[in-house]
């Protein structure tokens, strides 16, 4: 069994070669990284890191965070799933344009998408006038901070499921109406499980990101300690500090959790894998 | 004969040998300081040396000290490396500075080359760095190949000193004026007609009035504006504490930097009052039309000393460091200081200034931060990891 962990477990050639291309590139691009920061977490230990990250601030930084981060993927859940299924199913003029839209918060840098937003819901800027009759405050409260979450994790939604709702057949829903399912009943049982998979790869991609987001979130956060300070400033203000230790364990207290997010949509899509079949 | 030896980590220092210490460092004399560190090559270092000895010191795993910091700032120095080197030819000087200094260094490179020119010598290339202090003070240490600093406060530059060596402790004594060419102190912009007829220190702390300041844990300015609060108690029989801890809770956006808050005041519209550098303030008024914002001079405020100096380590050739020591000295020449004062700073020499902008200072009572006990007292004390400030947001 040893001797055999490199041996080629198909018979495609090529497999020694692209393996240790593969490791070496991911080695420096993900593991080494990720590795320094646990290797500090060690050196310092686990009781003085609980130390260090129990506090109420840093509690409230990861309440935030982790509660924005949701919130804002799950608008992208439902919002992202329509406007793929608007750009798959239905041609309308200026079609590709949208097309092309949805990738503009991947190529707008953070800190441009913060500003903007903020000059757009700022107390005086335009949505916020609009708003401003309601009550409602949105730039420098929690609600900016979902408004720029939202923002930066659309794509990824819909960036995944749009390939899927291309390769489902109309066929399968015409079916369904012919034996005499309701359009409701349709969508519950035949187009949302096939989808299921993919939407929830394209959430957890918009959580992960969300998380850690910190370019775009400060402009519009009011950076409040308690209220509205997220855990990546928290970390930026320990650097300040040259504590580098306490910022190593709000990071590896981020990880941990982020960590146990992902899993946890791993085994729900594995899980609804297995109910619906491969699809 | 001429020895290069890498100190503190990121930078290499030359100079004539002077002896071998124990350790295997060895001591030069690097013209106005002793120096010691571990020499680089034996004679002249070569761009392969140089950037084989970084690159060893990456992989050795000295660099994992600091963990997942130093991995950048190994990439930082082994792409540095390449640039200073090709920058040997025509002298180059990087000036790391803080945010409101932008306008005002613009002019002075300017002014700064003609001058240096007209003594006979090749123009130099003055680049600038400009951001928070704090961030810019961490990005020196962190191996940005600063020659001249020049932040907000003299604690930014004294942490470079104890982090990296990269510079003498004693620092502040080598220029006048406490190395500090110009100062300013922390006035409050108001909007036009000051509806809230905000007129001192104990009108921030009412019910409802919103205050605009950044984070002192991120900015200078914000730590000048805190201690003038404190200041302010303090003289007129307020708890200090509890005076600054309700000032704070009247702060609806805390900003990273200062140029991020005097946004959020005058672009966003947000807050009553900001608390700002008085020349930040006299740049918005005139920036942005004087029927906008009024200037509040309030009864006590503090001398904000914003020192410069020149990063000893960081230096790589004799040419560039008299550019740059000339480039600071210059700097307490009568038309800099006449610059300055036009750029809103209060400069020392005022012989050539113009009348209209020696007049826009106002008189006031500054206290200075040697009434706190100095920075490195006051840093700890006050905005250290559960200091004064933090307790305001723990409680």
């Amino acid at each position: 069994m040893r001797a055999g962990i490199l041996r080629s477990p198909s018979p495609l050639p090529g497999f020694g070669l692209s393996f240790g291309i593969m490791m070496t590139v991911l080695s420096i691009v993900v593991l080494l990284p990720i590795g320094a920061l646990l290797g500090r977490g060690l050196m310092i230990g686990p009781a003085d890191l609980w130390d260090m990250v129990n506090s109420r601030r840093i509690w409230s930084a990861l309440t935030l965070s982790f509660r924005a981060a949701l919130i804002a993927s799950l608008f992208n859940l439902v919002f992202g799933l329509l406007l793929a299924w608007v750009l798959v199913r239905y041609r309308f003029w200026g079609r590709r344009f949208v097309d092309a839209a949805v990738d503009l918060p991947f190529a707008l840098p953070t800190a441009v998408a913060g500003i903007a937003l903020t000059a757009l819901y700022a107390p005086n800027g335009v949505f916020g006038q609009a708003l401003a009759p309601f009550g409602l405050q949105v730039a420098y409260t929690e609600v900016g901070i979902w408004v720029a979450l939202v923002f930066i994790g659309l794509p990824f939604v819909v960036r995944t499921v749009q390939p899927v709702i291309e390769e489902l057949e109309p066929d399968l829903e015409e079916v369904s109406a012919t034996l005499g399912a309701r359009r409701t009943h349709t969508l519950r049982r035949v187009i949302l499980p096939t989808l299921t998979p993919a939407l929830l790869t394209g959430f957890a991609l918009a959580l992960a990101r969300s998380v850690g987001e910190y370019g775009s979130v400060i402009f519009i956060a009011g950076n409040i300690p308690n209220l509205t300070e997220i855990a990546p400033l928290l970390i930026v203000i320990r650097l300040e500090e040259y504590n580098y230790d306490a910022a190593a364990a709000i990071g590896i207290a981020m990880l941990v959790v982020s960590f146990a997010m992902l899993l946890a949509i791993n085994a729900i899509q594995v899980w609804s894998r297995r109910r619906i079949g491969n699809v | 004969m001429y020895h290069t030896i890498r100190i503190g980590g990121h930078s290499l220092a030359q100079g004539t040998f002077l002896r071998s210490l124990d350790d295997g460092r060895i001591e030069i004399d690097a013209g106005h300081a002793r120096l010691s560190g571990h020499p680089v090559t034996p004679l002249h270092p070569s761009d392969a040396g140089r950037l084989r000895g970084a690159l060893r010191k990456t992989l050795t795993g000295a660099y994992l000290r600091s963990g997942i910091l130093t991995a950048v700032a190994a990439i930082g120095l082994t792409l540095t490396g390449t640039a200073t080197l090709k920058a040997q030819d025509n002298v180059a000087i990087l000036n790391v500075s803080y945010d409101p200094t932008r306008e005002f260094y613009r002019e002075y490179n300017t002014l700064f080359n003609a001058w240096w020119a007209a003594q006979g010598n090749a123009p130099v290339a003055v680049q600038q760095s400009h951001g928070g202090a704090g961030a810019q003070a961490r990005a020196v240490i962190d191996g940005l190949p600063a020659t001249v600093v020049t932040l907000a406060l003299s604690a930014d530059i004294d942490t470079i000193s104890e982090r990296t060596g990269l510079l003498p402790a004693d620092w502040q004594t080598r220029l006048p004026h406490n190395s500090s060419p110009y100062t300013s102190t922390i006035v409050f912009l108001v909007r036009e007609g000051n509806p809230r007829g905000i007129q001192d220190w104990d009108d921030l702390v009412a019910d409802g009035v919103q205050v605009i300041t950044p984070n002192p844990k991120t900015s200078g300015g914000a730590r000048w504006n805190f201690l003038a609060a404190w200041a302010y108690a303090g003289r007129n029989g307020l708890d200090p504490a509890q005076f600054v801890g309700t000032l704070y809770r009247n702060v609806p956006v805390l900003d990273t930097g200062a140029r991020g808050s005097t946004t959020t005041f005058t672009q966003r519209g947000v807050g009553d009052v900001l608390l700002a550098w008085e020349n930040e303030a006299f740049l918005a008024l005139a920036s942005l039309g004087e029927d906008k914002f009024d200037i509040v001079v309030p009864s006590v405020s503090i001398l904000a000393e914003s020192p410069v100096a020149l990063v000893d380590g960081n230096i790589t050739s004799d040419a560039q460091r008299a550019a740059a020591e000339a480039y600071l000295q210059h700097l307490y020449s009568p038309e800099a200081q006449a610059l300055a004062t036009r750029h809103y700073y209060r400069a020392w020499d005022t012989s050539q200034a113009a009348a209209e902008d020696i007049a826009r200072f106002p008189e006031l009572e500054l206290v200075t931060i040697a009434d706190f006990g100095g920075w490195p007292v006051v840093q700890t004390e006050y905005f250290g990891e559960g200091g004064i400030f933090d307790q305001i947001y723990e409680e």
